[in-house]
Order: C-alpha cells, then structure tokens, then sequence
C-alpha cells in the first residue's frame, strides 16, 4: 500500500481521535493523579519528645501569658497559661496565628543594606558587626558636626527596658526627638495627669464593675488587653451587668451589648457633658466625693449647664432627650458603674475633651480610685538608670526643643509623632538626618500616610530593627532585624488597662532561627563602637545583663512565674490617691477648662464630599505594628475582602441614593485620595456614613497579606487635637461613586 | 463494634456552643487550623474552597438601622448520630472513609482511605466538609510548625472537624498509664474550647450527667437527644441528623435561624450568610 500525504494524515488524525474516544486518556490522567497523590511533597511532621514552655505574648501590649507547646526543637503550638491574672486560658487569634509569624516568609533573615532606590527591595546582606559600625558611624558624625538634635527614635512603647534603652540611646547622643507610636494611652495619661496630678496610666475594675458605659470603646474588637475584654464580656453576661455601647456602626462591641446606642460620630463628648449635666441637676453624684475628695467643681457644674442642655445635646447626637436622660438614670442608679473611651481598638489618641469628659463621668459618680472603677495606676518603677552621662555635643543637642512640640507648643504631650511629617515637611532641609525605628511600622499605620512617607523619604537615614520586611523596613536604608518575641527575653510591664502594677516576661523558648539578635543587644553595641559619653551612659555588658540587674530583686520571681504582680497594691482611693497641689481631684482648672472649651473637631474636607468616612477595627484584621499572618487574614469575611478589592460598609438607604448595590465597585473619594473599593450593604451603620476597616492594603509583608484592599491611612487626614496636639481626627469627608 | 459487645461505656461527646457569649473573634478558627495543621493558601477569599473546619458564620436578623442586630455563630463538624450512627456522611461514603464511632460518638475522617468522591460532602446539611482541590503548600520553613499529632492531607481527598480526637487518644493514653479506666472532663477538650477567650464553648461527654455539656442542654435521650433546655437547639433540628452540636441563645430570632423550620414560621426569618 502507498502511504501518502492524505493517508498519512488520516491516519494520524484518526489515530488522535480514536485514542481520544476511548478511555485510554482519561485512565491514565486519572491513574497519574492518584499515583502522584502520594508522592512525598505532603510532608509528614517529625515526631518527638513533647514539652510546654511558658512566656508572654508580646504582639500587642496586652501582656497575655502563653504556654508553647514543643516537639523536640520545633513551636508547634500557642496556647493560653490557665490561671494567669491577664488571660486566664484564653488566647486571642493574631496569638494563636504567631508560628507564622516566626517561621514565616515575612522575616528579616540577616542585616541588610540598601542597594538599589528606597523601596525598591534590592538589599545587600551584611555582617553584624558592619551594621553596626554603619550606625554607629553616622550617629557619630551627626553628633560631631553639632547635628546631635536631628537623631530622631521612633519605639512601640516607652516602657520596659528596650524601649527605654532605646530613648537613653537618643539622649546619649544629644536628641529629645524620641517618639512613642500613638494610642489612646497619650490621652488617657494626660487626661490623668490634669485630674489626678501624677503619671499613670489608666486601670479598669472592669471585673468588679456593674454598668459598663462605653464611648465607642471596641471592648470585642481588640481594645485594651484583648482576652481579658472577652473574658470580662462573658462574665458581665452572666451577671447580668448592662453594658451600653456608644457608636455609630454596630460593631462586634454594639451587637453583643444590651443596648447600642447609634450617636452621631464625634459628639462623644457632648453626650458625656450632657450626662453629667443630668446627674448633676438631679442630685445623683456622690456628693461625699464631690463635697470632701475633689476641687472646681462649681467651675464643671456651670460650664456644662450652659453649654450642654439635653435638648441642644439631642439635636447633636441625635438621641432623643429623654433617652439621655434615661441613661444619666441608669448610671447614676448603678452601683458601680464605669465609663470608658478610647475609640475603635484605641490606635489614636483622639480628641482629649472626650477623655477628661468620660472621665469627670466616673468621678462625678465617685467611680475614680475605688472599686469597680478607673484608677491610675503608677508604672513598676524598677527602671532606676543614672542620668546619661553628655558631652559637648549632647548638651548642645538636648537644649533644643522636640520637632513635634511636645512639651513646648503642647506642654501636656510627651511625643506628638503626628506632627513629625509636618516638621520634617515645612522645613528644606530635613530637620531629622537620622531616624531609627523599632517595633513600630509607622509607614504604614501613620495617617495622611502620603505626607508621612514624603517626610521619611527626606530622612536622609533610616534604620530599622523590624523583625519582618513590614513597609518601614521596606523603605529603611538598613535593617538590623530583631529576635521575635519567642526568640528573646523581654520585660512587658503593665498590660494595657490592667488594674494593678504588673510585668509579664518574655523569654526565649526557641532558638534564634536566622541571622537576628535582640534589639537590647544591638543598641548596646552600637552605642560600645560609637564611645565616648554614649558608651559610657550605657554601663551593661550586654541586654541580658542590663535586665536582670535593672529588674533586681523582682528578677528571680519574673523568670520562675513568667510574671510579677505587685502584691502590696491597693486601690489608691481618694485620700492619698491625688497628686494635685491639693491632694484632691481636679474637675477643673486652668488646664482642664483649656481643654473644656476647646473646639470641636469637625472632620476635614469641604460640602462636594457628602458623606462622612468612618474607620472600623476589627479583631481579625491586625492594624498596628503587626500585620495579619495567614491564618488570620483566612477569617476575613468575603464581605471585607474578595480576592485584592476590599469592601466599604454603607446603609442600604445611602446605598440607593448613589445608585450602589452589594458588591457594587465604587470610587472613594475624600480630600486625602481616592481608593477603588466593592460596595457591601449593612443596615448596622448609620445613613450618611461609609465605614472602612483598618489593616488592610499592606504593599508589605508576605503575598498573603500584600496588595489586598486599601490602606485606611491613605484616604484620612490628620487633625491635631487643640490642647494636646495629638491626632484627633475620628473621620474624614468623602464621595462615593459607581465605577 | 456494635454496642452490645464493646466493654467500654457509651460516651457522647459533643458541644454547647453559647451564641450570647460568642463574640465573633474567630479564635477558634485558628485555634483548630494552628491544631490540625490546616492548610492555607495565597487568596483565601473564595469561601467555597477554603478550609475552615471550623466557620464562624454572622447572622444578622434583617431589620433596618437602628434596630439591626448581629450574631455569630461557629459551626464545626456537627457529628450527627443520626439513627444509630447513620450519620448523613457516613451513610453515603462509598469507602467507609467516614465512620461514626460508637465509643465516643465521633464520626471521624480515614484520609487514607478517602478517594475524593465528595459524596458525603453533598449529603452533610451543615457545608462541615472541605475537599484539597490542591496539595497543601507550606511556605518555605513554615512546616516546622506542623504538629505530628495530625496527618498533613494529600490533594484530593476530604477533610473536617474531628473534635479533636487525637486529643482523646492522648488522654486515653495518659489515664491508661496512670492506671484509670476514665477520661476526665477536662483532660480531653478541643482546641477551639480551650482557646476561646470568651468561654462560650463548652466540651464534654453529653452522656454524663457530670459532665457540663449535659447539664447545659439536658439532652433528651429518647428523642434523639433533643434538648430539653428552652434557650438549646440544634441547628436544623427536624432532619433528624441527631447532631451532637447544641447552641444556646436568648434571642428568638437566633433560635430560629438556626432551625428555620421551627413550628412558628409567622415570623420567618431567612437567615443571611455574611
């Protein structure tokens, strides 16, 4: 037979198709599948001796202790210590997620330095010992060309020894420009400062109090230490304790309280006014405090009977007068009730006139100092170093003011890093030439992050000590990346609103997994290779020493329990607990009617923007320092975010007007920019409101958290808070379009 | 084993989840993927293929601002006992994959075993069971993490919530060694139980009057368990799958959109996935 051209391809193409036709394909895709299925690319976990190492959970400053479970070498688990004074057993999910984050992608493996352009992710790895001489060399130099003042510091936290090694190194050098990352601490602090006349921080009775008020305070939504919230949630409800929640949005905090109470955003503090008013009118404040324990009163009770009359107060929350006064009742009624404030999961400060109004609340009702209440807890003041020892250049550096006006333009702020990028920006040449940040990631958590980033890139040098490639150290020029919690030892004093002096430890249950080392150990030997005073100011041989020594005789409790409580503490109470030139509480003074009278902040933007743009924080979306790890960012409702777009919260009411529906793409506009979002419709949020959550639109990290949804810090402004100078913008005005 | 001839006493272990207290935090979702060695992958967004052995689901009861009110509500693997262990899954699997285990009343998953037919996926009412469209990928050193407690799943077989078992293995095998034939009540719990911070979930033996899951709900053992506590149900409570899942709610509107077939349906609400 001749086989030619048409045969050929006859052959060919029937041979395709019959082969096709019958089952041969089909068998051997399937028989591949189930073949491969058990190649080894499943890996089999290694089994081994099991132990638990207890520690403290650092990721936000709640203080939780936990108890780590170990195969061998290997964390395979986060549990929560039963029995601990914080949490008792539980956990809350970004502590669960945190083997992600220590054995995740998002680590910083060794130091780095900058190759290519800020930002562009080319780094070169170096040695230890080069990071450190390259920082202690320009620290070095700007000290020695009398630039000592423009070596600026940004900490997570200004207590505990790190941190604080951290604001002695700026001094050292000759810089006041040491900056703590703002939260509602810096209002709750000065709010007691002006009342209570001494520096403390603010304590919750929450487990002895029975009416909880709360001003927006996301009691379920992270606020404060997390799982005692929780836990103390669960025991108001089996107590039967109200809790009435203050807020536009029906949050996680609304929906689980016994009355939600939507008031128009940012008339907090009118409400409060107005609720003292009533309680006051009617005689139903605890006159033995008012009358024996405190000072200006008359000055309060005149300026809230003129200014905060339950009709205009009606107009402006837009609650009905007698639902005001029912709850003045309420209160007022209580045993033991508490107010409380700090909005959202209590990330910015806000305004201070709601701080001061929440808190002559508790007092007027004598709630300040006693059981059930708000007392202000002084700080363990185990951190007793000798002054820094200066040079020349020091005490030339440190007769400068701070950039940012605290404790000059703002006399009652210690750190206003809000007002840094205005600093930084109003001058040509960049007031800071050096910026080290630790445990901080303010490139992405600042407000009016374009501003804040424009000031940063004209730092001519930044140092990060970021654990993981979060966006500050994505932008820094050098990296000298931090052992994680679970690699380091660590004093975490005071968890937020714990009622009581109290230290949770950190200690290292497993080993350093890369190139890293203590933040303490760094500082130290930078400060060892620039000599001199510096070095001098810094007596320790290493971190580990400087701790055990500074933490003395409470060392040997801290490493045996993971955690001291102090047991001497009492409620301060109302004969010694004042600080004020008159051993009694402040309701007014100079200061506090400074603060009073002060305007409102009305929220930025002119009439062609509408609506009003509201953040919202939630539990499952980590927004402050630490970024989601993958576990956590899988609880994400696909109504918060679907594939890279992330969605807006708006009333269906409003929804109709500009002709959105649910899962509508929408133009957001406000002053600060604009953001393309999808639309979801939720009847729990006020009309005339968009709200957006926080910790989304991360351009760092790992591909489980990068490129999804928009960064709220973008679209919102910053507002100073008159008397404070902290940032106080609670909203921003927007217009929203279909796409 | 049938009954008849295990030596070992009947356990019902099962759950009350306390909806007034559940908080929608989600702790419990990674408490269990941190437990189990869930996989994760890049976008988990698309909720029909992402692996939540346990979900926490957000009801909302519908009416308009201000009277707008939210519940969450976490649904692992209800473990129906069905009629004598004819649990909806393990009736369909062609495999006996999936079994219902007359010891402790857990059904439990043979990954093993499981060829990927999905049969039980379709026949389980409450969506409790994921398939691995994709072998799990672990980003490069995150499998340290993986605890040898629980075999890593391989593509293409089924997987779901199994109260923890190995859990009650180890504490089998602790109270063995210590030479006591029981388990106690808080040797063996789950790890979204222990982890949630606010104490809404509550483990144990259903069988035990002891035990705090039985005193909670008072199941009804002649009517297959039913409760008998008035703010109890179960979720979908007329299919009869006998599930060992109790919820606690004070609010009416809950109850019912947990078991939308209850017998008022004057006021019926249609419960909406968020």
């Amino acid at each position: 037979m001749k086989v030619d051209r048409r045969k050929f391809l006859s052959f060919v193409v029937g041979g395709a198709a019959g082969t096709a036709l019958s089952p041969l394909p089909w068998k051997l895709v399937d028989d591949s599948s189930i073949w491969s299925q058990n190649w080894p690319w499943t890996p089999v976990p290694e089994d081994g001796e099991v132990s638990y190492e207890p520690t403290t959970c650092s990721l936000c400053p709640g203080g939780c202790g936990i108890i780590v479970r170990k195969i061998k070498d290997r964390v395979v688990k986060i549990e929560g210590i039963k029995g601990h004074p914080v949490n008792d057993g539980g956990i809350c999910i970004l502590g669960l997620a945190g083997l992600q984050l220590l054995y995740g992608p998002t680590r910083v493996k060794t130091p780095l330095k900058r190759e290519g352009a800020r930002g562009s992710g080319k780094w070169r790895k170096i040695s230890w010992a080069d990071a450190i001489s390259e920082v202690a060399g320009q620290l070095n130099s700007l000290r020695s060309s009398d630039k000592a003042d423009t070596i600026g510091c940004i900490g997570g936290s200004d207590r505990g020894v790190t941190p604080n090694l951290l604001k002695r190194l700026t001094s050292a050098c000759g810089s006041n420009n040491f900056f703590r990352t703002p939260s509602m601490q810096d209002s709750y602090e000065t709010a007691l400062q002006l009342m209570h006349g001494k520096k403390a921080m603010a304590g919750f009775d929450f487990e002895n109090a029975d009416f909880i008020l709360s001003f927006g305070s996301g009691i379920l939504d992270g606020w404060g230490s997390p799982v005692r919230m929780f836990k103390a949630n669960s025991n108001w409800k089996t107590n039967k304790t109200p809790v009435i929640q203050i807020e536009p949005r029906l949050s996680n905090t609304a929906a689980k309280a016994d009355q939600w109470l939507p008031v128009n955003p940012g008339t907090e503090a009118d409400l409060a006014f107005s609720l003292i008013n009533i309680i006051i009118e009617k005689g139903l404040y605890d006159s033995n405090f008012v009358n024996n324990y405190s000072l200006g009163f008359a000055d309060l009770k005149q300026l809230v009977k003129d200014k905060y009359k339950p009709a205009k107060i009606a107009q402006a929350t837009g609650l009905k007068s007698s639902d005001i006064e029912k709850l003045a009742l309420k209160f007022a009624d209580a045993r033991r009730p508490l107010a409380i404030c700090g909005s959202g999961q209590g990330h910015t400060p806000g305004s201070l006139k709601t701080f001061v109004a929440v808190h002559a609340l508790n007092a007027l009702t004598g709630r300040v100092n006693s059981k059930g209440g708000v007392w202000a807890v002084e700080e363990p003041d185990y951190i007793k170093w000798p002054e820094v020892q200066k040079d020349k250049p020091a005490v030339k550096g440190l007769a400068q003011a701070r950039i940012d006006g605290a404790k000059s333009k703002y006399p009652l702020s210690q750190y206003l890093l809000n007002q840094l990028p205005d600093a930084v920006n109003s001058e040509s040449k960049a007031s800071l030439q050096a910026l080290l940040i630790a445990d901080a990631n303010p490139f992405y958590t600042m407000p009016d992050n374009k501003a804040a980033q424009e000031a940063f890139n004209k730092i001519p040098f930044i140092v990060s000590f970021s654990s993981y490639m979060d966006e500050t150290a994505t932008n820094a020029d050098l990296i000298l990346p931090n052992h994680i919690y679970l690699e380091r030892f660590e004093d975490i004093p005071t968890a937020t609103g714990f009622a009581g002096p109290f230290i949770g430890l950190s200690r290292p249950i497993v080993k350093p997994q890369f190139n890293t080392q203590a933040l303490g150990d760094s500082l130290i030997s930078i400060v060892r290779t620039m000599g001199g005073t510096v070095a001098a100011s810094f007596p320790w041989a290493d971190y580990k020493t400087c701790l055990v020594q500074t933490l003395g005789s409470k060392w040997p409790a801290l490493s045996k329990k993971g955690y001291w409580v102090d047991s001497r503490f009492m409620v301060p109470g109302w004969t010694e607990g004042f600080k004020t030139a008159s051993q009694k509480f402040n309701f007014s003074n100079k200061d506090l009617m400074m603060v009073y009278n002060s305007r409102p902040i009305i929220p930025e933007g002119s009439d062609s923007f509408p609506l009003l743009l509201l953040p919202y924080d939630s539990i499952r979306l980590a927004n402050g320092y630490i970024g989601d790890p993958p576990f956590v960012i899988k609880t994400v409702a696909d109504t918060v975010l679907k594939g890279k777009k992330s969605f807006v919260e708006i009333n269906p009411i409003t929804a109709k007007k500009y002709k959105l529906k649910q899962g509508s793409t929408a133009i957001l506009s406000t002053p600060k920019g604009q953001a393309q979002v999808k639309v979801h419709l939720f009847e729990g949020l006020m009309p005339g409101l968009i709200a957006m959550p926080r910790g989304l639109g991360h351009t760092a990290y790992d591909n489980y958290l990068a490129g999804k949804g928009i960064n709220f810090n973008e679209l919102i402004g910053t507002q100073a808070d008159p008397v404070s100078g902290q940032d106080a913008a609670w909203g921003i005005k927007a217009k929203i379009a279909r796409a | 084993m049938s009954k008849e001839l295990s030596h070992n006493k009947v356990r019902r272990y099962g759950m009350v989840i306390d909806l007034d207290k559940c908080t929608g935090c989600g702790a419990c979702m990674v408490a269990c993927m941190a437990e189990n060695n869930v996989p994760f992958k890049e976008d988990e967004s698309n909720k029909r293929d992402s692996i939540t052995w346990m979900k926490v689901y957000k009801l909302t009861n519908g009416k308009p601002f201000p009277n707008t009110e939210i519940c969450y509500l976490p649904r692992p693997c209800q473990h129906c006992e069905g009629h004598d262990g004819h649990s909806p899954c393990v009736s369909v699997c062609p495999a006996t994959a999936t079994d219902y285990n007359s010891e402790t009343g857990i059904v439990s998953q043979i990954y093993t075993r499981c060829f990927g037919c999905r049969y039980c996926m379709a026949a389980c009412p409450y969506h409790a069971r994921y398939f691995n469209w994709w072998d799990p990928v672990w980003p490069d050193g995150m499998e340290k993490y993986l605890s040898p407690n629980v075999s890593p799943r391989m593509r293409g077989v089924v997987e779901k919530c199994s109260f923890c078992f190995h859990r009650y293995q180890l504490a089998k095998d602790k109270a063995y060694y210590e030479g006591r034939s029981e388990v106690r009540e808080d040797e063996y719990q789950t790890a979204c139980t222990q982890a949630c911070p606010a104490g809404a979930i509550t483990f144990g033996d259903l069988n035990n009057p002891l035990h705090a899951v039985h005193q909670m709900v008072k199941p009804d053992l002649k009517h297959a368990g039913r409760p008998k506590s008035p703010n109890a149900f179960r979720l979908l409570e007329r299919l009869g799958t006998n599930p060992k899942v109790y919820y606690l709610s004070d609010r009416e509107w809950v109850r019912r959109a947990g078991d939308n077939y209850m017998a008022d349906t004057k006021n019926h609400l249609e419960p909406k996935e968020h």
